[in-house]
């Protein structure tokens, strides 16, 4: 059989999401970005809900979110994605909301938005890309660099007593009375990807139903800041950033009981 | 037993020669082209066309979504 | 005529919030106007209009969800006093930039800093000349009684939306802690997704349907070009309302010979001060601007061509009397007397420093 004959509509098996714009994406070769913006779209796509989802993409290298899923979205200021996304979530309460932020934006300078909107059990879906740098800006140090990595603000490596501890930040969350999932993901081999697509359905499924905050960690890669090509990002990714961010689920249930606290005596 | 054939198409233009898809590859199919593409970028090509099986695997790690894959049963 | 009730300042733009239709109030705590989101919580809106109420972790927070909700197209409020407008600047300033609707009360204390829990007018600055980043504005309006806290709900709301502008009710903490009479407005229904689209347009991120391009609400533009497009776009706007929406209100300026300049609380001091000054023989007259952005420079230039002197009374250091002495001109003498701290000037210390200031007395 000639190449000719395999391709073709009939036989096709693999092609790009509709709900992808024809935008050329923003990101260096081989982001994680790309891969998880594909995840959404085919998602979103999948459970038939582009006519009432809403994005959120705040500051940081996804801040352009917007020009590549075909769905409404609100560009939001760097960490207020939460509070934006809990303004339109409770206004909309037919709407599904979802924000798109890295490690920078959610574990640092929006960390008081995000413990707050999932302690609420804001009705959304929180996707965190960490890739424990700051991309956009350049490499510097971020809440969730590992001790000893390497980047623009800690040349010589984070060091604890500069610069404290990395962040565990999906930990902490996990901790939340208002979330329901909590996750831990990645999407550097085709078997994790497709873990990953099986999450994010499961989490817009969640606020389909309801079912308060979902929240799905990626652990991403980034070989520009990194200075790595991108198949050894995807190793040193492997062999750094898992032992400390262990993929997996951190909370698979329900929002908390409100009748499991113990009532006011009088 | 029937065997599988496939075949994918590398948009030249959108692929930005990350790579990814070459190593993703479980049949050594895939390989970066020597020649760029009007950005600069080493565009990935089927160098061996002949052992694709259509797994996807290839379309499925691509961040800029530039592959698409078929697959014929024989 | 509608329901007469004796109220506070900060409760009733409270029930005001709750009678225009609003779907959102979104705030924290600050004295002196926690009075505001109280009335509300007390009040349970959602039950009878559906409206949301929400106390946030911050202001920031506040104002952010003032933005997605904005930006989703619905008509949401806000309140804060002055350092909880200062860390609102962020998302104000956001606001501004992506052309979305909403009106944000500040119940001015003194400052800087933590400052005073008393009333001030030290914000005119950061309020009318942005207080973020970026060339902004926002439309600014400074009620002078408990009847204008409840009048300017709506009327912020229709600038707002005819505008894509955020609204300001710059108010201080003399008139959103003093009890007034005041008629209440009749109920207005909220709106539902098509009449938000049929009425202000289809920008708003309300779920993209078959029949649109989807919505995007964002204030960042890469290309300067287009960046500098978008602020022509937002100048002209600001210059759009310097022509249509101008508000002020005149006292006994037909025959005065001094003018004086005051708005907000410092205004009803004023008024009171026009009699002091009259039983004394000086003919004076007042000037209260309501919208401080557009600011009614047409109506002072006009007056600097009869009177000798203007005095600008503030409870601040000098700011509006800036813009006083723009549009009046360098013909005749413009002078500031003010109080800070949070003291509250009163008409006899007005009329004494007229005399000292521009009669020469």
């Amino acid at each position: 059989m000639e190449l000719k004959d395999i391709i073709n509509p009939n036989n096709l098996v693999y092609e790009k999401p509709k709900l992808l714009t024809e935008n050329t994406m923003h990101y260096c070769p081989g982001c994680s970005h790309g891969v998880v913006h594909k995840l959404l779209a085919e998602v979103i796509e999948d459970l038939d809900i582009q006519d009432k989802t809403i994005g959120v993409s705040p500051v940081g290298c996804a801040v352009f979110a917007y020009n590549y899923i075909e769905i409404d979205w609100q560009e939001a200021a760097h960490g207020r994605a939460p509070a934006v996304a809990t303004g339109i979530a409770r206004t909309n309460p037919d709407k599904v909301v979802f924000t798109y932020q890295g490690d920078g934006d959610l574990a640092s300078i929006g960390a008081a938005e995000i413990l707050h909107a999932c302690n609420r059990g804001e009705n959304m879906v929180v996707i965190f890309v960490n890739n424990g740098i700051y991309g956009m800006t350049g490499g510097q140090m971020a809440p969730t660099t590992l001790i000893g990595q390497v980047t623009a603000t800690t040349p010589n490596g984070r060091d604890v007593g500069r610069n404290g501890y990395p962040l565990k930040i999906t930990e902490l969350i996990a901790q939340l009375p208002g979330t329901s999932y909590v996750t831990r993901q990645s999407v550097h081999t085709p078997a994790t990807i497709r873990k990953c697509k099986k999450a994010l359905a499961k989490a817009f499924q969640a606020a389909i139903d309801k079912k308060g905050t979902s929240f799905v960690e990626v652990v991403s890669t980034c070989n520009m800041n990194w200075k790595m090509t991108p198949v050894k990002a995807n190793e040193w990714m492997v062999d750094n950033m898992f032992p400390f961010y262990q993929p997996g689920d951190l909370k698979d249930s329900s929002k908390t009981d409100p009748e499991s606290y113990t009532p006011l005596k009088n | 037993m029937a065997k599988v054939i496939g075949a994918v198409v590398v948009d030249n233009e959108e692929c930005k020669g990350c790579g990814l898809c070459v190593v993703a590859c479980p049949q050594d199919v895939l390989a970066q082209n020597k020649q760029v593409n009007s950005r600069g970028y080493h565009y990935s090509f089927m160098k061996n066309p002949e052992a694709c099986i259509g797994c996807s695997n290839c379309a499925t790690v691509c961040p800029d979504t530039c592959i698409t894959v078929y697959r014929v049963k024989i | 005529m509608g329901e007469l009730r004796l109220m506070k300042g900060n409760e009733v733009i409270a029930e005001a919030a709750i009678r225009c239709g609003c779907d959102a109030y979104f705030g924290y705590p600050i004295t002196p106007q926690s009075e505001v989101m109280e009335t509300l919580m007390d009040r349970e809106p959602w039950d009878e209009t559906g409206m949301v109420v929400l106390q946030a972790e911050s202001e920031i927070a506040s104002i952010h969800m003032i933005y997605g909700a904005a930006a989703s197209g619905k008509k949401v409020i806000t309140s804060s006093s002055s350092p909880g407008i200062s860390l609102m600047a962020e998302g104000i300033s956001y606001i501004a930039g992506a052309e979305l609707p909403c009106v944000i009360v500040n119940v001015q204390r003194g400052g800087p800093g933590l400052g005073t829990i008393q009333p001030s007018q030290a914000d005119y600055f950061q309020s009318t000349k942005g207080g973020g980043h970026g060339d902004y504005r926002l439309i600014v309006l400074a009620p002078s009684s408990v009847q204008e806290m409840n009048d300017f709900v709506e009327l912020g709301f229709q600038l707002a939306f005819k505008y894509r502008n955020p609204a300001m009710i710059l108010t201080d903490g003399v008139i959103g802690q003093m009890m007034e009479k005041v008629v209440l407005a009749e109920y207005i229904p909220r709106l539902t997704d098509e009449e938000i689209n049929e009425k202000y347009g289809s920008w708003a991120t309300n779920g993209r349907k078959a029949n649109r391009q989807r919505n995007i609400i964002t204030s960042l533009e890469m290309d300067s070009g287009r960046m500098e497009k978008n602020n022509i776009r937002l100048q002209e706007k600001y210059t759009k309302m310097e022509e249509e929406e101008v508000l002020f209100e005149e006292f006994s300026c037909e025959d005065a010979d001094y003018l004086l300049v005051a708005f907000g609380s410092s205004s009803r001091i004023c008024q009171k001060a026009v009699d002091l000054a009259r039983e004394k023989g000086i003919k004076v007259g007042l000037l209260r601007p309501i919208t401080l952005f557009p600011f009614p420079k047409k109506p002072i230039a006009a007056l600097a061509k009869q009177v000798k002197g203007m005095l600008v009374v503030e409870m601040n250091a000098g700011q509006m009397v800036e813009d006083v002495q723009l549009a009046a001109g360098c013909a005749i003498p413009v002078k500031h007397f003010g109080r800070m701290g949070g003291i509250i000037p009163s008409p006899g210390e007005v009329v004494e420093a007229l005399e000292q200031k521009l009669i020469g007395g």
